[in-house]
Parts: C-alpha cells; sequence; structure tokens
C-alpha cells in the first residue's frame, strides 16, 4: 500500500507542477508540452485508481489527438515567447475573465466533493461499482443503455462545434483548378492524343 | 518495501529479456528490409559483412555510435535532443502488452489493445518535436505533414480496432486471440485486414506514404539535421514501431499465436514461433511494398485516409456490429 501511496504522490505532484508551468512558462511551446506531461500523469492517476478506460482513453484523445492539434497551431503560428510577466502588463486584462472561469469551477469542485460523501445516495448505478468486473465493461454496460441519451447529446454537441468551425473558416475560393481522380483516370490515348496537320508557315493554334 | 525492491528486480530481469531481443531483431529486420529491397531491384543488397550480410546493420550501429553528434546552433537544444529519446521509448514500451504465448506476457492488462492505440498515437511527438527543434525548414515541413498523415489515419486504424473488439468481446490481447481460436479474423473481416495494413505503412512512415522524409523535395524530412546515434536512434525507433505493426496486424487479424489449423503436427510448434512467423510474414510485405510501390502525392494520401478508408470502415463497422446483433453473436459476458 505505501508503494500505492509513493506513486499517487509522484504523480500527482507531477501534475500540479506541469499545470503551474502550463501557466507560468514564457515559451509557448513549453507550455504545451508541460500540458502534455499533465496530461499523461492525470491518465496514470486515473489508471492507478481503477478507472484504467478512461486513462488509457485520455491519453489516446487528449495526448495522441488534441495536444498534437495544439503544437501544430502553436508551431504553425510561431507565437513569440511573452516578454512581460503573466500577471502584470497588458496582459492583466484577461485576469476578470480568468476569475469567472476560475471560480465557476471551484464551485463545480465543491460540489462535486461534496456530493462524493452522498454518492451513495446520488448514483444509482453505484452496485456496479462494487463488483469484480472489469472497468471497461461497466462502462460499456451503462453507456449506451441507461445513459444513451446524454452519450448521444454529447456527440451532437462535438458535431456541432466541428460544423461552427469549418462553417468560420470556409471559404469558397473561384478560379482554382480541381482535379477530378475520374478524369484522370478514365483518360485513354483517343480523347487525349489529338493530331493536327500543320500547314507550314502559319502554325497552329491550341487552346489550354 | 524490501518486497517491492524484489518484484522490481525480477520486473527489470523480464523487461531486459525482453528488450535484448526486440533490439536484436530490429537489427536484423532491416537487414532483411535492404536484402528484399535489393532482390526485387536485381540487386544483391547488403552481403559483405558476415554470413550473408548479417552483421551489416550491426556495422553500421558501430558506424554511428562512433560518428560526432552534431545539434545546431539555432535549434532549441532540450527539445531536440528529447526527439529521438521519445520516439525510441515509446517504440520499446509498447511491447509490454504484446502476447507471444498465452503466458508469455510482460503485463497482460485488460485494456491492452487501448494501451498499444495510445502509445502507437504518441509516436507521433518524437518526429514533431525532431522537426520542429531543428529550426530548419525542411524538417519543419517533414514534421507537418507526418503529424497531418499520422494523425488521419490513426482514425480508420481506431475504427478498424473496434470492428475486431465488436467481435471478441474485451480489450485483452489475449483474450482477442483465443477468440479467434474458431476463425481467424482475417477471413471474415478481410476488408479491414488490407485497410489497416494500409494504414499501418501510412502510421509507420513507410513507402509508399513516406511523404514526411521523401528525399526528392525534402531532403531527409524530420531527420534531416540529425547525426550520428541520435540519427540511429530514430531509425531503430522506426523499424521497433514497424515491428509493432506487423504484431498489432497478426493479433488482430492473423489469431496471434495460435497454429494455423490444431491438428497434429501443426500444435506440436510452440506459440512464439507462430507470433514470430506471422510477424515475419506481415513484414516481408511490408518490405516487398515499399520495393515495388512508387510514392503517393500528398493530397491523394489525405483523400485515401478520410474520403476513402474512414467512411468505409464506417459502413464495415455498422455491418459487422448488424450481422452480430441479428445473428445474435454478439459476444457474451460472464460475470
Amino acid at each position: 500500500m505505501i508503494v500505492h501511496t509513493i506513486f499517487f504522490y509522484f504523480f500527482s505532484v507531477i501534475a500540479i507542477f506541469s499545470s503551474l508551468m502550463v501557466i507560468t512558462s514564457r515559451s509557448t511551446i513549453n507550455s504545451v508540452f508541460f500540458l502534455i506531461l499533465d496530461f499523461i500523469s492525470v491518465g496514470c492517476l486515473f489508471i492507478m485508481v481503477g478507472a484504467e478506460f478512461l486513462g488509457m482513453i485520455l491519453l489516446i484523445v487528449y495526448v495522441g489527438a488534441v495536444a498534437v492539434l495544439f503544437l501544430f497551431v502553436v508551431m504553425m503560428l510561431n507565437v513569440a515567447e511573452q516578454k512581460q510577466s503573466w500577471f502584470i502588463g497588458r496582459k492583466s486584462t484577461h485576469i476578470p475573465t480568468g476569475l469567472i472561469v476560475s471560480v465557476l469551477i471551484l464551485l463545480e469542485l465543491l460540489v462535486v466533493v461534496g456530493g462524493w460523501k452522498y454518492k451513495q445516495d446520488l448514483m444509482s448505478s453505484s452496485t456496479l461499482v462494487m463488483s469484480n468486473i472489469s472497468n471497461t465493461h461497466q462502462l460499456g454496460l451503462v453507456m449506451y443503455t441507461d445513459y444513451i441519451l446524454y452519450f448521444q447529446l454529447a456527440g451532437v454537441v462535438l458535431l456541432l462545434a466541428m460544423i461552427g468551425a469549418i462553417l468560420l473558416t470556409f471559404r469558397e475560393r473561384v478560379g482554382v483548378k480541381k482535379q477530378s481522380y475520374l478524369n484522370q483516370i478514365s483518360r485513354n490515348p483517343a480523347n487525349a492524343v489529338e493530331l493536327k496537320e500543320v500547314e507550314s508557315f502559319k502554325g497552329v493554334k491550341i487552346d489550354d | 518495501m524490501i518486497e517491492y525492491l524484489q518484484i522490481l528486480g525480477q520486473e527489470v530481469y523480464k523487461i531486459i529479456f525482453l528488450l535484448i531481443p526486440i533490439l536484436v531483431s530490429v537489427a536484423m529486420i532491416v537487414w532483411l528490409d535492404r536484402r528484399v529491397w535489393g532482390l526485387v531491384q536485381k540487386r544483391r543488397g547488403p552481403n559483405v559483412v558476415g554470413p550473408f550480410g548479417l552483421f551489416q546493420t550491426l556495422a553500421d550501429a558501430l558506424k554511428y555510435i562512433f560518428k560526432e553528434i552534431i545539434i545546431p546552433a539555432s535549434a532549441n537544444k532540450v527539445v531536440f535532443i528529447l526527439a529521438p529519446i521519445v520516439t525510441m521509448t515509446l517504440a520499446l514500451v509498447a511491447w509490454a502488452v504484446i502476447p507471444m504465448s498465452e503466458n508469455l506476457v510482460l503485463s497482460d492488462i485488460n485494456v491492452g489493445i487501448l494501451y498499444l492505440f495510445a502509445v502507437s498515437s504518441l509516436g507521433v511527438y518524437g518526429i514533431i518535436m525532431g522537426g520542429w527543434a531543428s529550426n530548419s525548414k525542411y524538417p519543419f515541413l517533414g514534421a507537418i505533414r507526418s503529424a497531418a498523415q499520422m494523425v488521419s489515419y490513426e482514425v480508420s486504424i481506431g475504427i478498424i480496432i473496434i470492428n475486431v473488439l465488436l467481435c471478441v468481446g474485451s480489450l485483452n490481447l489475449n483474450d482477442i486471440v483465443i477468440a479467434q481460436k474458431e476463425m481467424w479474423y482475417v477471413i471474415p473481416l478481410f476488408p479491414m485486414f488490407v485497410i489497416f495494413f494500409i494504414s499501418a505503412l501510412a502510421e509507420t512512415n513507410r513507402p509508399p506514404f513516406d511523404l514526411p522524409e521523401a528525399e526528392a523535395e525534402l531532403v531527409a524530412g524530420y531527420q534531416t539535421e540529425y547525426s550520428g546515434m541520435m540519427y540511429a536512434m530514430f531509425w531503430l525507433g522506426e523499424y521497433a514501431n514497424i515491428l509493432l505493426m506487423c504484431a498489432m496486424g497478426s493479433i488482430l487479424f492473423l489469431g496471434g499465436w495460435l497454429p494455423i489449423m490444431d491438428i497434429f503436427p501443426l500444435n506440436l510448434i510452440p506459440a512464439p514461433v507462430w507470433m514470430i512467423s506471422k510477424i515475419l510474414f506481415l513484414f516481408l510485405l511490408f518490405a516487398l511494398i515499399k520495393a515495388i510501390v512508387p510514392r503517393y502525392r500528398y493530397d491523394q494520401l489525405m483523400r485515401l485516409g478520410w474520403k476513402v478508408f474512414l467512411p468505409f470502415s464506417l459502413l464495415y463497422l455498422i455491418l459487422t456490429s448488424s450481422f452480430l446483433f441479428y445473428f445474435d453473436k454478439l459476444p457474451k459476458v460472464d460475470f
């Protein structure tokens, strides 16, 4: 058990340290790398409490896809290092917004932590947690049966976000030559090559 | 605490005896790759060092070790050095869950296939980090190409894995293998096997999808600025990843360590031999495809990933699940 505790503190110290580094480090790239470290250590914590499915999905979705896109964007935009510190100067305009968000998150955390005490009353499926089937099976049993509506709703919300992002950035370009694979494949010598009789000193006009 | 140290000692012992064969087989597989490549092109391939040139890779590795490591002045040094380490580590770490037989597996975890998928999706970091930290045009272009390519093909690999999982009903790799006792999944899910194979080629940046290191356009892609042992680590990591993809393919579709048929002379052959021969078979296909297929254009690559493989594997997923549901063949879980 003591080993378990040591590992717990190991991962949680890394998680807290790296999440502090995300907001304090000057270079944006380093922030993203620390964010990745944070995700990984939180994933390890999930695995330690037996939520192996959640831990792995966190790794696959957040580290494998979302953070790659973050890194991509940060590298492409070539964001310069921030000269002034994060709490003084022009950046301080972000503080009111940040405060509102963080107070909301704090309230939510309080609700969750408070609710944990009464979880026997709150969670109808808490009987499942007790049995000896694996975490993944438990999720599978309730995800598509009891919580199908919420699951689908989350999917629709994500789809809407995706469509919205595409709609915002979409612009139709005119005068662009597009390749049609069907036309390319179905070309043959008969319709691609044309023989022309060229009169001398007159040439021939080829339109492209 | 003492007990824990003892367990740790045993595990380290096991890990070393897993890693050494993998590193040796990576060296051999590089030789095999170059040899097959040579034979297809009517050359001899490496045949000088040792019998049949078997020690060619060792000679290369020695050469790399003695070369100087050059770090560009404008590079981000920490990330630059970290990149090959990340590539190599991730390529080796995934082998912890690959079952060579029912008991011969380092850690038989419940979510083995998710672990494999997660580790292979982290592989892109080594490449992005290397490309960005070099602070040079060609590596960066190569890294961007590779990131987009790997993220795109992971999606279809994920859906293919779901196809197999629907038939198995477990995320454990040994369960996946045992579920194929009646019939290897390559038969009912043959189109998925083909798509998995092609996606694995794209995922490991192998020809015809080696756009990230297209030598005609990008010098050597994200590896351009690397030299000496750091380059060799990228290279070893790449081949370890290829072997890993072959192992994944043989577990998901070719029945892992199961013999072809459970009859007398075949089931005498030990399970690891079957597993290794299946990995080698898939690798031979990888090597042949490198030799015979020309490189894709980048837009064709993206179109293939998003507009062909993704819809097709989704369609096949619906077909599989409908079939299993209608004929009541969904795997039963006993509690």
